[in-house]
C-alpha cells in the first residue's frame, strides 16, 4: 500500500535529479532541486520520519534554494556550456564511470538492507529526536551552533564589497 | 511495507546522478547544486537505515548533515559570488589561477 505513495515520490525524485543536471538555465535546475526536496521530504514521511520531512521543506525548499535563487538572480549568469571543452574526453568517462559507480553502490548497500523492526509509534516525532539530541548529542548539537556562526562570519567576510578605490570588476 | 533496498537504490541512482553532474557540467552554480542532490541521496540511505535498525541515531545523523549542506552553501554561494564580481564569470574553466 504504501508502494502507491513511494513510487510517485520516487519517480520524482528522479525525474528532478536529471532535470538538476540536465537543465541548461541554473533557474531550471533550482526548480528541478525543489522538485527532488519535496519528493524526499514525502519518503521521509514514508520512513517515519515526520521531524526530519518537516525539517527538509523548511531548510532545503525553504533556505537553500531559495538563497540558490537569490544568486542566480543576482549573477545573471549567462547560460550555456563552455565552447570549448578542456578536457575532451570527461563527458564520456563520468558517464562510464559512473554506471559502474552506481552498480558498485547499489550492490553495496542493498546487500546491508534487512527486515525493518518495527517501531513506537512516537519513533522520529519531534520530542523523540529531541530527546537524542540534548542526550546523547549534546557537545556535537552545540558544536553545530558554532559551525553556523562561523559559515555566518565567512558569508559576511567573503561577500562583503570591495573597497570603493578599486571598484568592481577590475579584469 | 516498501523494503529498505527500494529506498537504498533511489539514494544509490540520486547519488550517482549527482556525481555525474558534478563531472560534466562546467558551470559553478549548478555543480552546487549537484552536491546538494549528492548530500540529500546520503540523507535518504541515514533515514532508510534509521527505520530499518529502529534507531533514532541515523535521522540525528540527518540533522548535522543539514546543518552542514546549510553553511556550506552559504559559504560556497558567497564564493561563487566573489569570482563572479572579480571575472564575470561562473564557469569553472575560467578558474584556474592556481593551475601550473
Amino acid at each position: 500500500m504504501e508502494w502507491v505513495i513511494f513510487i510517485p515520490a520516487a519517480a520524482l525524485a528522479l525525474a528532478g535529479g536529471v532535470g538538476v543536471v540536465a537543465a541548461r538555465q541554473p533557474v531550471h535546475s533550482a526548480i528541478a532541486l525543489l522538485i527532488v526536496l519535496a519528493s524526499l521530504a514525502v519518503t521521509y514521511l514514508l520512513l517515519a520520519a515526520q521531524f526530519i520531512a518537516v525539517l527538509q521543506v523548511i531548510i532545503y525548499a525553504g533556505a537553500i534554494v531559495v538563497l540558490f535563487l537569490f544568486v542566480i538572480m543576482l549573477l545573471h549568469t549567462r547560460s550555456g556550456e563552455a565552447t570549448r571543452e578542456k578536457l575532451p574526453r570527461q563527458r564520456r568517462m563520468a558517464f562510464i564511470l559512473g554506471g559502474i559507480y552506481l552498480v558498485t553502490l547499489v550492490i553495496a548497500t542493498v546487500s546491508t538492507a534487512g527486515p525493518s523492526k518495527a517501531v513506537a509509534p512516537s519513533f522520529g516525532t519531534a520530542q523523540d529526536i529531541g530527546a537524542a539530541l540534548f542526550v546523547s548529542y549534546l557537545l556535537p548539537f552545540e558544536l553545530a551552533s558554532v559551525i553556523l556562526l562561523v559559515g555566518i562570519v565567512a558569508a559576511a567576510v567573503i561577500g562583503r564589497r570591495p573597497p570603493p578605490e578599486d571598484g568592481g570588476g577590475e579584469d | 511495507m516498501v523494503p529498505t533496498s527500494a529506498y537504498l537504490v533511489l539514494s544509490a541512482v540520486l547519488f550517482t546522478m549527482g556525481a555525474v553532474g558534478v563531472l560534466v557540467r562546467r558551470n559553478a552554480l549548478i555543480i552546487f547544486m549537484a552536491v546538494e542532490l549528492m548530500l540529500n541521496s546520503v540523507n535518504l540511505a541515514f533515514v532508510a537505515f534509521a527505520r530499518q535498525h529502529g534507531s533514532i541515531d541515523g535521522q540525528v545523523a540527518v540533522f548535522f548533515v543539514l546543518v552542514v549542506a546549510a553553511v556550506e552553501v552559504v559559504v560556497g554561494l558567497a564564493l561563487i559570488v566573489d569570482i563572479f564580481r572579480s571575472r564575470e564569470s561562473v564557469d569553472i574553466d575560467d578558474v584556474d589561477l592556481l593551475r601550473g
